[in-house]
């Protein structure tokens, strides 16, 4: 499927933020749902009820098939964050030791920082100017306290790839729990939760998991449940003669009725990743992005953060131009050639400071799957006719 | 003859039922989905009725794929 430009054509560059258009595959079955199905999963076992409730297992066997792990190991969340925030203040105590990196979204960094201000220890391990973390430094920082390494897969402002093998190897080896923030990765990256080492995946539904938004998701390694609060408790369905909170995955996390129609749009959208399979989803977008970067690379007054060649880094490019702030660019970026970006600081302060671009921040181009060459060749002629001469 | 009995496996909530409702219609046993009978327990879920001979095929087919927590003669 490609964009239908409308009435309104534009050319949209904020995948990293959330992912547009969506496969129509993952329209259709909202709509379906909602005017088909309607039940309330899990609640009251009327066909319609298990109908619902057979949808949302089919979205967790789809994303099990992806990462390698067993269906009923995932939980859903709203996105990301509420995955991450789980992992974070469910898992770790006053006196607990935890390391993450310098190029981390606030939504691994705020929970830390609260849980700091409770008595956690937190180690930042910084990272180079392109945002890679240096896995050796994660080992020197592990003490006998440490409990939890939390790290993106990779960074929403400069697409940095980090080593997740060789970093799960490690916790592996130190018996530390290993959390991944996989929000810009899913869906394009090969994620195999037990070659990793990964303890906890977490991720957003919306981004390259086609999804809409309100859906993410985490997986929670066999056993590691028994240490992980819930953040929030209530019904669930099962065993509703009691009134403590079900201890078993992934009800324990999975209170109040489901957003069903998000998620038989995600179950959608991840049957749309396994069918265009993701080697042709990531060898395209890496194609439009070293396209992207090599066309930037020619022009003069243009910095370019991040690894240098698309290989190092997912379709996420942030650049600046000289004498030109990212909020100005934007505007004339959406005003004057209808591009939509995000400029500023992509709620990831510690990233810019990694980079040296706190606190104007960058322009960010985030590519996606439905993406053009012509898109990007237009692009470039945008970003030549705001360099200042 | 004796007529047939029918057992139940009792799961601890509906996604593992669906789970493995879905691991029975793969192998093409014969099952049916029914709330849990009040006797058995007060939770509002569903359980998975099957004749009591196909007892063997069906734990067999969900052993290590999903855990039951009770089989109940009905
Ligand atoms: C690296 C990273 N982590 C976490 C998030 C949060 O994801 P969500 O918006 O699904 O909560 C995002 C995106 O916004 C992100 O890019």
């Amino acid at each position: 499927m490609q964009p239908d430009p409308g009435r309104d054509p534009i050319i949209y560059f904020d995948n990293a933020a959330t992912s547009w258009p969506k496969p129509a595959e993952m329209i259709e079955a909202m709509i379906r749902y909602n005017g088909m199905i309607g039940g309330s999963p899990g609640r009251s076992g009327h066909h319609r009820s298990l109908d619902a409730g057979r949808i949302i297992l089919e979205a967790r066997e789809a994303l099990a098939e992806l990462f390698g792990c067993d269906a009923l190991r995932i939980v859903f969340t709203k996105n990301a964050t509420e995955a991450l925030n789980i992992s974070l203040s469910g898992f770790l105590h006053t006196g607990d030791h935890v390391i993450t990196s310098s190029m981390e979204h606030n939504s691994v960094m705020r929970p830390l920082r609260f849980l700091e201000s409770r008595g956690v220890q937190l180690s930042v391990v910084p990272c180079s100017g392109a945002g890679l973390l240096n896995p050796d430094d994660v080992r020197t920082a592990i003490r006998s306290q440490t409990r939890l390494v939390v790290v993106s897969h990779a960074s929403n402002v400069t697409g940095t790839i980090q080593p997740l093998a060789e970093l799960g190897r490690i916790t592996r080896d130190h018996g530390v729990v290993f959390c991944v923030d996989a929000a810009q990765t899913a869906g394009v990256l090969p994620i195999r939760v037990d070659e990793m080492s990964i303890d906890l995946l977490a991720f957003s539904g919306h981004k390259s998991l086609f999804g809409p938004q309100g859906t993410g998701g985490l997986y929670i390694r066999e056993g590691l449940e028994k240490q992980i609060n819930p953040l929030v408790m209530g019904g669930t369905g099962s065993r509703s003669e009691f009134e403590r909170q079900p201890d078993f995955m992934p009800d324990k996390y999975e209170s109040g009725t489901p957003n069903t129609i998000g998620l038989a749009g995600l179950g959608a959208g991840v049957r749309f990743v396994l069918a265009e399979g993701m080697e042709a989803i990531r060898s395209k977008e890496k194609s439009l992005t070293e396209k992207f970067l090599q066309g930037l690379a020619s022009l003069q007054g243009i910095t370019i953060y991040g690894p240098p060649n698309a290989a190092g880094r997912t379709a996420v490019v942030s650049f600046n131009i000289t004498d030109v702030s990212p909020s100005e660019a934007a505007l004339e970026f959406d005003e004057r050639f209808r591009i939509m970006c995000r400029p500023g600081l992509h709620c990831a302060p510690a990233a810019h400071r990694t980079i040296g671009t706190f606190s104007q921040g960058t322009i960010r181009f985030g590519f996606g799957y439905f993406n053009t060459e012509e898109e990007i060749s237009l692009a470039l002629e945008s970003v030549r006719s705001l360099i200042k001469k | 003859m004796e007529t047939q009995r029918f057992i139940v496996f009792l799961f601890a909530s509906v996604s593992y039922t669906l789970k493995a409702e879905k691991i029975l219609k793969e192998q093409r046993i014969v099952h049916k989905l029914i709330p849990v009978p009040r006797h058995i327990s007060s939770d509002c879920g569903v359980c998975l009725r099957v004749t009591a001979d196909r007892r063997d095929a069906v734990e067999s087919a969900l052993q290590g794929r999903v855990k039951w927590e009770g089989i109940v003669l009905l």
